[in-house]
């Protein structure tokens, strides 16, 4: 569209549009069967188990058979479903998911059929934000899918989905800034071009470690997986949907896996670029050598998501989102005010290195000693904040104070009132069942 | 990008605008009004981005449609699943005063497009995004240059808001709460009872009802196997007594051996 850099993207011919997207289609299919039979394999592995082994060499084809079977599958559609809905949400969640990989890069540029083009879709100058911007389309199919069922649980993991995705996006969103600064773009190609020397996973590795951390709460993967806990929701939004429908969230689940996996790649670990030992190779990053290197690293985070799900138990949900609030968006802003200013301090004041750590160095300590001090004050502020309080709820309970009636403070007792006691003796006296049904419940042992 | 191809997004993307709108305003449940909406949401968003400006089509869809629509059909669905609005006017006069502001933003819309058109001094979209060598570059430099005060005090209001709605919200504790942690070494105390969960109602081949205590080991029964409020109507336990002499005559008998 404009700038030197997407000179290559919108002049492809036509049919070369179409022919990427619908490799893109194809593959991101082949992936989740393959991941999906990978999964169980892997998991079956950690659980001492064998797994999947009978359809196709070394079973790789169950999942595809499941698919076939899954699709013909009775569907079922609960009577109290908004049927509109309930058939749009589906298809918005698998669309959203298909939609985002518009933007990954997969390898550099390379001849097919005699027309010099780029192994990518497409790339604008806000490739990262429409990646995310599709995200949060994406999180419609589940929360749709939620309510338009007509049922409790489904109902209840959509909006925890809402909850969980809103407060993980931002977290996410906010690791991105970073790179943004670091790469001066928010294109695709172009940060993947401005990691040549070195991955962004390395100078930048509190954004890495946020990102990863906020993929797997977006993605809705354990152990984050609260929108379908088993344990307390049944199945949680797609409690309610059969056949090919289910299928199709099944889909949208496994190709959210990849998108953000492929996003951090693109993002942190340079892409389609070659890994270092490899990169010694001169050819490493021309011709189609890159789609493996970057398949490779795909399938590391993809590996990353199962082990994860294999290992860890579910976070509870308060804990949850109190870890996205009060964890991850803090710890997301203070490091984007750290790399900022140090970035502002090597441009406009051309600091070295060297300067840089030192300056560091001393604004550390003198915010040690800052927050000691501030911390000891409001300890102080606390304890005889707490010693009031104490002297309030110790104090006799004056049921008018203020000129009111108010109830007891914690701590205080309700003085005796002949009245609660006569109160209580009514209740228990009518409710009693002690003379209706004694020789009943006598009887039927012995009968 | 050629005129025909931003004419022919607009046909499509304006078509379903307008549809969308219709829809919001005729659809007569709440949630269906909020789709309608998200949908002239995403749709404008398409449009901006043919219309040269990426960077805002994006940040309508993951602000508008991705945040502030999704918290709307939050409420929504937390209010009340199935709740359809009544048609029922509250204020008096709405649907006139309704009428009468709605042809006023027509007339001026109409006046601001109409100048917009009309005023030659236009130098293109181009030439606009290459000003400072691209969109996002150029808008970067528009808010923290000549907008900065207006953009500062927006960031600041809606600060404020946020922190007002949290104020507002927010309820003193008088103890702090007991962490999972605590409740669980709170479980383990002295006189906390039994920590772990209580054995469940004895199943038998005559009875296997909530109200049959379990036997233990000793063949005495375990009233803890009961719940509470069938525990405290004694008198409509049952105890099959066949099975605890046997198993009191059992254990007696190993005891002898």
């Amino acid at each position: 569209m404009s700038g030197s850099q997407f000179g290559f993207f919108g002049t492809d011919p036509w049919w070369m549009v179409i022919l990427k997207a619908v490799v893109i289609f194809g593959m991101l299919v082949v992936i989740t069967l393959f991941t999906i039979w990978w999964e169980r394999r892997v998991v079956s592995r950690m659980q001492n188990r064998i797994g999947p082994n009978r359809v196709g060499p070394a079973g790789l084809l169950q999942s595809l058979m499941d698919g076939f079977k899954l699709a013909f599958k009775e569907e079922i559609i609960p009577k109290s479903a908004h049927v509109a809905v309930y058939w749009i949400a589906p298809v918005i969640s698998a669309t959203a998911a298909f939609l985002a990989f518009a933007v990954i890069p997969f390898g550099p540029i390379v001849s097919i059929f005699g027309v010099e083009t780029p192994l990518q879709l497409t790339d604008f100058p806000v490739s990262v934000l429409y990646v995310l911007g599709i995200a949060s389309i994406g999180v419609y199919g589940l929360v749709l899918a939620g309510w338009s069922s007509g049922s409790t649980y489904p109902l209840l993991g959509g909006l925890r989905s809402t909850a969980q995705v809103i407060s993980y996006e931002i977290a996410m969103g906010l690791s991105f800034v970073a790179v943004f600064l670091f790469a001066g773009s928010m294109s695709t190609s172009e940060i993947i071009a401005q990691q040549e020397p070195i991955w962004f996973a390395v100078i930048l590795l509190p954004s890495f470690l946020i990102y990863v951390t906020s993929m797997v709460g977006e993605t809705n993967r354990a152990p984050f997986d609260l929108p379908e806990a088993e344990g307390e929701l049944v199945g949680g939004f797609h409690t309610e949907y059969s056949s090919l429908k289910f299928a199709m969230f099944f889909l949208a689940e496994y190709i959210n896996m990849v998108t953000v996996s492929a996003l951090a790649t693109t993002l942190f670990l340079g892409g389609w670029l070659a890994p270092w030992p490899l990169s010694l190779w001169d050819s490493a990053n021309t011709g189609w050598w890159p789609v493996l290197w970057w398949l490779l690293k795909v399938q590391l985070f993809i590996f990353m998501f199962i082990w994860l799900r294999a290992t860890l138990p579910r976070l509870r949900y308060d804990q949850f989102m109190k870890f996205g609030w009060k964890v991850l968006i803090p710890a997301s802003l203070g490091w984007i005010f750290i790399v900022a200013i140090a970035r502002v301090f090597r441009n406009d004041f051309s600091f070295t290195n060297q300067q840089l750590l030192l300056t560091g160095a001393a604004a550390i300590a003198v915010l040690l000693i800052g927050s000691w001090l501030l911390q000891i004050r409001s300890d102080r502020k606390q304890q005889s904040l707490e010693d009031e309080r104490e002297v309030e709820t110790n104090a006799p309970f004056d049921p008018m104070a203020g000129g009111h009636p108010v109830p007891p403070m914690p701590g205080q007792i309700f003085p005796y009132s002949p009245r609660r006691v006569l109160a209580k003796q009514s209740v228990a006296g009518g409710v009693s069942p002690s003379d209706k049904d004694t020789n009943a419940i006598e009887e039927i042992p012995n009968a | 990008m050629s005129i025909d191809g931003e004419l022919v997004v607009f046909i499509i993307c304006g078509g379903f605008t307008v549809v969308g709108a219709l829809g919001m305003v005729l659809s007569r449940k709440a949630v269906h009004s909020a789709l309608f909406i998200a949908m002239v949401m995403i749709n404008l968003a398409i449009l901006y981005v043919a219309n040269s400006a990426p960077f805002l089509g994006m940040v309508q869809i993951i602000v508008y449609t991705g945040a502030v629509m999704m918290l709307f059909l939050f409420v929504l669905m937390v209010v009340g699943v199935d709740s359809s609005d009544s048609l029922i006017e509250t204020i008096r006069g709405q649907r006139l005063f309704g009428i009468l502001f709605g042809v006023a933003l027509a007339v001026l819309l109409a006046g601001g497009i109409g100048t917009a058109l009309t005023d030659k001094g236009d130098v293109g979209l181009d030439a606009a995004n290459q000003e400072f060598g691209g969109n996002v570059e150029g808008i970067a430099n528009l808010i923290f240059s000549d907008f900065l005060f207006a953009f500062q005090a927006t960031a600041a209001l809606l600060i404020t808001a946020g922190l007002g709605a949290v104020i507002l919200t927010h309820r003193e504790a008088w103890k702090p709460k007991a962490t999972q942690k605590e409740l669980s070494v709170g479980r383990f105390m002295v006189g906390a009872g039994h920590p772990g969960n209580k054995p469940n109602p004895g199943v038998y081949a005559r009875h296997n009802a909530v109200n049959t205590p379990a036997i233990l080991p000793d063949g005495s029964l375990s009233l803890e196997s009961v719940p509470e409020p069938v525990r405290s109507r004694d008198d409509s336990l049952i105890i099959d007594h066949r099975v605890v002499s046997t198993v009191v005559e059992l254990v007696e008998g190993e005891d002898q051996n």
